[in-house]
């Protein structure tokens, strides 16, 4: 056992130096070099300089003009990643699929798309009624934003053609063809709304 | 499921099938003290490290000298990462500032990173200062694997040699499993994760103008969003690697700065049974015999696809209860249908129906869905996985040691059944051996009910569960013991764990899972190093054919059906009736 103690002391010191120390720097040192974007949290700049979000987190949409992300769970208001005060962070709704809160959310929803834009003729596709799992998902699947040409067109005096066109242009593909799900990007989609008009 | 789900399931499985042999060959090489293309650069720091700590690297250990450096290192371990966390608010590099954390917390968190769970009560981007993570956790996250890794590596030697004492040396396991497999795979794979999106960085939280402002739910207008980010890619590197599964923030490896993109998703997954599926090749070279180790890691891929198939199936057909409100849950092109509550777009639901079944068979337990959310069949697959005792892959060494458990009574009970001494790689497998692997075996099994059946009757464990009033709350329980009594981890996340009945109840869970099986795995290891080489006959049992595969998968499936198929019917079962009725 005493025979045992020196090396459980200096092996414990010596790989935490190595493996908590030198190594998260280290890969924080290349990580900064090779891919500053990324590694800083892939921020998108304004013109002057201004950051207006992440390409990564999403941001709460409810007005018309806009297309609506996933349902936010998170603290106090949705897609808050970080509340200092009440301490909540990501997180998803954690609804079981009989829990009678989770139907009230997704007819919520429901409710508030049939509001802003009645008779609306097409399916109305699952993920735009649901929760994500981080409460911060920046995306939307292709039919939850075709759901919602209509009502951004009108809302915003543009042809249906024309937001269509928009939805194509930053609709993002499988990765490599065959990964995850073809998906669009709601914040940056919304950033180019606002730049066209 | 369309066509491409299918085919990213298959992808994965055979990327990480081919992997298996050329890393699982490279480990052989580690612990038998060989050759590697790394020596060079970690030859000197490696010996600096023996020379520093006294250590003789050729000096072999008995079975007890090895159990004893385990459980100390461990003890220390456990110790450092609790004294970090309540004094992190007089620490550097703390830029929001975070407080101290609960003595019940830090117990739990401690027990849960020294013992390879990473089971997490708190909501590290709300709780952990950078150092913390850094210093302590990421540092559990590397010494954790590397000890499944060295006890795994003496129990093959107990295999290997004969007539003798000595099973390795636990300083030179260690040393190596960390400096040579895990830091090399980590660095890599880090960096490869900050090229999709998963941040590193040292800085405080980004503030960003919000596009619309919103309303909170106070009615205060809100004009910002704070982004939390930190040195995480290097973290969740080692994490998924090591099957630790603690992730760097509250949501795990669904929130966009873990895990990007489809390919980060991708990477991590692979990265969690990477180790695991190789070291069942790195067994079967180490016996002289590959064949062993590609009968265990073909017996583990059978289970784990049927898994894989039920969670998918599950969650694609969607939650009948949407279908009524006129919701479209048809998969197409374009729309991911089924099941998308607490998932993510960008993972669909193949991709997070699929690392359900992969963090749960590896005792990873890091997630990229809640499983809270899951259809009662699609949460039962997880919560299936870990009951089985975290031997499907399982955890890095502590799954095929816990495999080789279940091995061990396979061929004991067919020997009794054919009359004949059974017998392993030419190894008798005696009544000692046979008590201990029964021990393996029992430990998780009697844990996770007797502590789920405590939770349910008493007010404390009744009190935060999220999803009341209905079987899906006992699963919440039923998950949560199960998770902690196999070291996986995952969760389902409703249920408020952060509260002294949990953290305490959960974290002596962990801690006798973890130590009162690595006690019996080295005392079988120092019990058949002592034996002579039996040569095989012809009343020896082979090891290696679809016969004993089938047979092993037999005795694994009943073992744990018989344990949890009555609790897993008052919850996730009765559940899917209720669904479906």
């Amino acid at each position: 056992m005493k025979n045992q103690l020196r090396p459980a002391l200096t092996i414990f010191a010596l790989l935490t130096i190595i493996t908590g120390v030198i190594y998260p720097l280290a890969v924080t040192g290349i990580a900064q070099v090779l891919f500053p974007s990324q590694a800083n949290g892939s921020l998108i700049m304004t013109e002057d300089g201004k950051a207006v979000g992440s390409e990564l987190i999403g941001q709460q949409f409810d007005d018309p003009k806009y297309f609506w992300g996933r349902i936010s769970a998170t603290g106090t208001f949705a897609y808050n990643a970080f509340n200092a005060e009440n301490l909540t962070a990501s997180s998803g709704s954690n609804y079981g699929p009989l829990n009678p809160a989770l139907i009230e959310m997704v007819q919520g929803r429901i409710d508030a798309l049939n509001a802003a834009d009645p008779n609306n003729p097409l399916p109305l596709p699952v993920d735009l009624v649901t929760a994500s799992g981080s409460g911060l998902d920046p995306h939307i699947s292709i039919a939850a934003a075709l759901y919602q040409v209509r009502r951004v067109a009108a809302a915003r005096g543009l042809s249906e053609a024309d937001v269509q066109a928009l939805v194509d242009e930053y609709t993002e593909g499988r990765q490599f063809g065959f990964l995850g799900e073809p998906r669009v990007n709601v914040l940056v989609l919304n950033l180019a709304l606002d730049k066209i008009q | 499921m369309t066509l491409n789900s299918l085919f990213q399931i298959i992808f994965y499985i055979v990327v990480l099938l081919l992997l298996a042999k050329p890393l699982g060959s490279f480990m052989a090489k580690v612990y038998q003290g060989e050759h590697t293309f790394l020596d060079r650069v970690l030859g000197p720091v490696e010996r600096f490290i023996y020379r520093v700590s006294g250590v003789k690297a050729d000096e072999d250990m008995n079975w007890k000298t090895y159990a004893v450096a385990v459980i100390l290192f461990n003890i220390l371990g456990l110790l450092a990462v609790y004294a970090v966390q309540r004094l992190q608010v007089f620490l550097p590099l703390n830029p929001q500032g975070l407080g101290a954390i609960t003595p019940d917390s830090s117990w739990n968190t401690a027990v849960s990173f020294a013992s390879n769970t990473n089971w997490q009560g708190y909501g590290g981007e709300v709780t952990m200062s950078y150092l913390t993570q850094m210093l302590s956790l990421n540092v559990q996250n590397f010494v954790s694997a590397a000890t499944g890794m060295a006890v795994l590596v003496a129990l093959i030697r107990g295999f290997v040699r004969h007539t003798s004492k000595g099973i390795g040396n636990f300083w030179v396991d260690l040393t190596r499993s960390t400096l040579y497999i895990l830091l090399p795979l980590s660095i890599v794979l880090a960096l490869a994760l900050v090229s999709q999106g998963v941040v590193q960085t040292f800085s405080e939280y980004k503030t960003v103008v919000l596009v619309q402002p919103v309303t909170d739910a106070n009615g205060n207008v809100v004009t910002k969003q704070v982004l939390a980010v930190g040195p995480a890619a290097s973290q969740i590197a080692i994490k998924q690697l090591g099957t630790n599964g603690g992730g760097f923030f509250n949501v795990n490896s669904a929130h966009p700065f873990e895990n990007s993109t489809p390919f980060s998703n991708s990477l991590e997954m692979l990265s969690i049974l990477l180790i695991p599926a190789a070291l069942c090749y790195t067994f079967g070279k180490m016996v002289g015999d590959a064949r062993q180790g590609w009968a265990i890691l073909i017996t583990m891929t059978i289970i784990f696809v049927a898994f894989i198939g039920l969670a998918v199936w599950s969650e694609q057909a969607g939650n009948p209860a949407f279908t009524k409100m006129g919701i479209d849950q048809v998969q197409t092109n374009v729309n991911p249908g089924g099941n998308m509550e607490g998932k993510e777009t960008r993972f669909g639901i193949a991709n997070s129906a699929l690392w359900a079944a992969v963090t749960t068979a590896a005792s990873n337990g890091s997630v990229n869905a809640m499983h809270d959310s899951f259809m009662p069949l699609g949460g039962l697959v997880p919560m299936f996985l870990m009951q089985l005792g975290e031997i499907i892959f399982g955890g890095v060494g502590s799954g095929l040691y816990g495999m080789l458990a279940f091995v061990i009574v396979a061929v004991f009970i067919s020997g009794l059944m054919v009359g004949r001494t059974p017998e392993y790689l030419g190894k008798k497998i005696e009544a000692y051996e046979m008590k201990m692997a029964s021990l393996m075996i029992l430990i998780p099994i009697l844990l996770a009910k007797v502590g789920t059946a405590i939770a349910v009757v008493t007010a404390a464990g009744l009190a935060t569960i999220y999803n009341t009033g209905g079987p899906h709350g006992f699963s919440e329980v039923l998950y949560a013991f199960s998770s902690a009594a196999n070291n996986n981890g995952s969760a389902f996340a409703g249920l408020g764990a952060n509260n002294p009945f949990y953290n305490t109840a959960l974290g002596i869970c962990m801690f006798f899972a973890r130590y009162w099986l690595i006690v019996p795995v080295l005392a079988i290891a120092g019990s058949l190093v002592q034996k002579k080489k039996v040569p095989a006959s012809s009343g020896t049992l082979p090891t290696h054919t679809p016969l004993f595969i089938v047979w092993l998968i037999g005795v694994i499936m009943i073992v744990g059906a018989l344990s949890f198929i009555p609790a897993l019917a008052l919850g996730p079962i009765v559940e899917h009736l209720m669904v479906f009725k």
